[in-house]
């Protein structure tokens, strides 16, 4: 099968003009020998958010780890193809990976805090790329957690260790942790797994109010949630993009069959 | 065949809404001819017995109603899944009010009995065929999934409405002819309107199987032929 490049949907006129912020353009991976993305195509609209479905070793996160690069630490393992960001190819070697780290955030599966207080979790990694006064500090790591919608959980506690957090609260941390450095892009790798229904409530609905600011790109199990937080849905299968489109269509009337037998559960 | 569910008893749920609108699909159509029969045989016993067997395609549709709310709290279904649980709650109301209609038109038979038999009478047997047809075909077209058989249905009410404008048409002459017919001629015109109405909800049956499987409904305007409010 080819693999499939098609346009950003068209929820409506407005929605089908949104220029792409991050653009994979015939990209395939490899790990080793094994190729486990083909050639495929998927633009990741501006401050929308994009859900990547798909069953379990569909390449789902290595697509993840193409985007912000993690695969590089691996001397085995590499893309081909382009991942434009603004323009530039964040995937070429040259492009400072140091850049790459602050344009896009990545929050993982599990909750993974520093073992340091909650202030010093956001503070961390924003005085790796800029040198600010401690009130400066103090403005953005405030920032930074109420658009983690942390605040006022945890404002009479920031010297407190993170460890201490609910794995609801740590996520949300992790969250606000990658929007400190002001990242043009977020990914989600499964966020909600490990949580409850309420933790779960609380980040799709963060997810929706970050979106103002950021392009999402988020990998989920769950169709609900898919549905719920995504503007666009992508499914891919056996490291091919099977099917990309408007939510709304994927989830009531997609065009391909193997979309439609994975999300009614029909595949197997 | 259709494929089924990594987990089997949501193809069981999804198989008992078929069932029980197939069900009462056949108590519409069973209530209808029967309207016709008391009416022809003029049994005014037999037509309270058809009002009250109204109630057997009420209670399946409130069934419906309870076991569509389960599925889409329990089993959240997704694309044609999803499109046939909604289609299920849409048709077994309009198979409710078919229901309805058939008890109206035995309701009615009960007043004409009062009154000396009129030749037209028969017309509204002619009718109530034309509608048992439309909606026999739009039920099988539910039952098996088969969107051009539903096309078919949507276009063929307008025969229905057609026949129905010629006798509305026929009706209002019998009136002007002779006015001691206008009580019982009315009754015959509430009848074929409710007849015609049937041939309506059966258009949206075939329409809804359209959606199931295509996910959008029918291109154009339906066609249709009652002319008597020209």
């Amino acid at each position: 099968m080819t693999s499939l490049h098609l346009d950003i949907p068209h929820t409506d006129a407005a929605d089908a003009k949104r220029p792409a912020k991050l653009s994979a353009r015939d990209l395939a991976f490899y790990y080793g020998d094994f190729k486990a993305i083909k050639e495929l195509n998927l633009d990741v609209p501006e401050n929308k958010v994009t859900a990547l479905i798909g069953p379990s070793g569909c390449g789902k996160s290595t697509l993840l780890r193409i985007f912000n690069r993690i695969y590089s630490l691996y001397p085995k393992q590499r893309a081909t193809g382009t991942v434009l960001l603004e323009g530039e190819n964040i995937i070429d070697p040259s492009y400072p990976l140091n850049r790459l780290r602050s344009k896009i955030g990545m929050v993982f599966q599990k909750p993974v805090p520093f073992p340091m207080s909650i202030y010093d979790n956001i503070a961390y990694g924003i005085s790796h790329y800029e040198k600010l006064s401690r009130a400066e500090m103090d403005v953005r790591v405030e920032q930074a957690l109420r658009e983690g919608a942390l605040w006022d959980e945890v404002k009479d506690k920031l010297k407190q260790s993170a460890l201490g957090l609910s794995g609801g609260q740590q996520q949300r941390l992790c969250i606000a942790r990658a929007v400190a450095l002001k990242p043009e892009v977020i990914l989600f790798d499964e966020p909600t797994s490990a949580l409850d229904p309420i933790a779960t409530g609380k980040i799709e609905q963060l997810i929706t109010e970050l979106k103002q600011q950021f392009s999402i790109l988020i990998v989920t199990h769950n169709m609900q949630q898919a549905a719920r937080v995504s503007d666009f849905t992508a499914f891919m299968y056996l490291g091919e993009l099977i099917e990309h489109g408007a939510t709304e269509t994927i989830f009531t009337k997609p065009a391909k069959k193997q979309t439609e037998d994975y999300i009614t559960g029909r595949f197997g | 065949m259709k494929q089924e569910h990594i987990n089997k008893s949501f193809d069981s749920e999804l198989d008992r809404l078929y069932d029980e609108i197939r069900q009462m699909g056949e108590l519409a159509i069973a209530q209808l001819n029967a309207a016709i029969d008391v009416l022809n045989r003029r049994d005014s016993n037999a037509a309270a017995r058809v009002v009250a067997n109204d109630e057997a395609i009420d209670t399946l549709e409130n069934e419906i109603s309870m076991d569509v709310l389960k599925l889409l709290a329990l089993r959240q279904p997704m694309a044609r899944d999803l499109r046939e649980v909604y289609a299920a709650l849409r048709i077994s109301s309009d198979i409710e009010r078919i229901g309805d209609y058939a008890s109206n038109v035995a309701k009615r038979s009960m007043v004409l009995n009062n009154n000396p038999p009129l030749p037209a009478t028969a017309r509204i047997g002619r009718l109530a065929r034309t509608a048992v047809q439309l909606l026999s075909d739009a039920l099988q077209a539910y039952a098996e999934g088969d969107a051009d058989l539903a096309a078919k249905v949507r276009d063929a009410d307008a025969d229905l409405d057609a026949m129905y404008t010629s006798f509305f048409r026929e009706l209002v002459t019998y009136m002007m002819e002779d006015p001691r017919t206008i009580g019982a001629c009315t009754h015959l015109m509430f009848m074929a309107k409710n007849i015609e109405r049937i041939g309506d909800h059966a258009t949206n049956i075939a329409e809804n199987t359209w959606f199931v499987v295509h996910g959008d409904m029918p291109e154009g305007e339906r066609k249709k032929d009652d002319k008597t409010s020209e």
